[in-house]
């Protein structure tokens, strides 16, 4: 029993050591939605481009996509766009832009000089739709279910390995 | 205008630079009552850029949508906690600087609370345990006439030999 009592501080210590050394290895700043398996928000955006229709929370209902906010003004965006491009050609999964804060004519501009990976564009200057998906910063991407809900997302730019690991075996399962 | 007023009129407004929060004149609301809540409830919510800043002081363009948001919200007769549950639900609990109370939390809220109380107890204990070993040992025993001696020669030596 004495032992004991000695023992017990050097386990407490032990325990609380190896929570903090695992939460050290976690990024704090990216935050988990706390939109996952809720269905995606109610609004409805204009279009970017004349060329292409806007957004509508009707419209994230019969397949399984991808939702990526982005604007001209954010440079990882600029870094995760050639991936977009790749999906987008090899046909992996749709991909539907919704432009944050961003001015058209910017918008526009960019997506000329890059190229345009995006079925449709819904076009919010004012942020207040990706306030309503809990965007803190661009680039966010959601995976979307056929049921229209929220099941993945993440924050940063996207490289081919992140999407291979974390969206490839989401979307074929969300699929089945 | 002297030079020396101009002088002063600069360094009080460079002071009160220091101390501005971040809400712009624009977005205030006429209404002070809800003027004076909105800056109370923006001190409570986090900025999700900055991270360990309240809205009510950070100036990323986030913080003040969220800003201009909690102020419409007033107007529309919004209760502080409706306001609260909206952000909650878009951003979760991290947009609140102070943690809620619930079950997830506890260990948060009452945790320094248990190890004090333990800790406490363990003092209690190992007092309590040298207080029964002294009562265990016997009396102090006198000291000898032989000790004595030689316990007043130690002493006195002392004395002498102090500058």
């Amino acid at each position: 029993m004495s032992r004991l009592v000695f023992i017990a501080p050097l386990i407490l210590f032990a325990v609380v050591a190896a929570y903090f050394a695992i939460g050290l290895t976690k990024n704090a700043s990216i935050l988990p939605s706390a939109l996952i398996d809720k269905p995606v928000p109610t609004f409805d955006l204009p279009p970017l481009k004349d060329t292409k229709p806007g957004l509508a929370t009707a419209d994230l209902k019969d397949d399984v996509v991808l939702v990526n906010m982005f604007a001209s003004w954010c440079v990882p965006c600029r870094a995760e766009h050639p991936l977009l491009m790749q999906l987008a050609r090899d046909k992996i999964v749709p991909i539907i832009g919704l432009n944050w804060k961003d001015r058209k004519s910017d918008a526009i501009a960019w997506l000329d000089e890059l190229g345009d990976p995006y079925a449709r564009i819904g076009h919010d200057p004012s942020g207040r739709t990706g306030i309503d998906w809990g965007v803190y910063g661009v680039p966010e991407t959601y995976l979307i279910d056929r049921d229209g809900r929220i099941r993945f997302k993440y924050v940063g730019p996207m490289f081919p390995e992140t999407f291979a690991e974390k969206f490839l075996p989401l979307i074929k399962d969300l699929r089945k | 205008m002297n030079a020396r007023l101009t002088v002063i009129i600069v360094m009080f407004s460079l002071l009160w630079a220091g101390n501005s929060p971040a809400v712009q004149p624009d977005e205030r609301l006429s209404d002070p009552t809800l003027e004076e809540r909105a800056r109370e409830l923006s001190k409570d919510i986090r900025c999700l850029v900055c991270q360990n800043q309240s809205i009510d002081d950070s100036s990323a363009e986030l913080a003040r949508d969220l800003r201009i948001l909690v102020r419409e919200r007033l107007t529309a007769g919004d209760s502080n906690q409706q306001i609260f549950d909206f952000l909650v639900a878009r951003y979760g609990d991290f947009v609140l600087l102070k943690p809620p109370m619930q079950a997830s939390t506890y260990a948060l809220w009452f945790g320094p609370l248990v190890v004090f109380v333990l800790a406490l107890a363990g003092l209690f204990v190992f007092f309590y345990r040298r207080m029964q070993a002294n009562a265990a040992q016997p009396d102090v025993v006198a000291l000898t006439s032989k000790e004595r001696a030689r316990l007043s020669a130690l002493l006195d030596d002392d004395e002498k030999g102090r500058p």
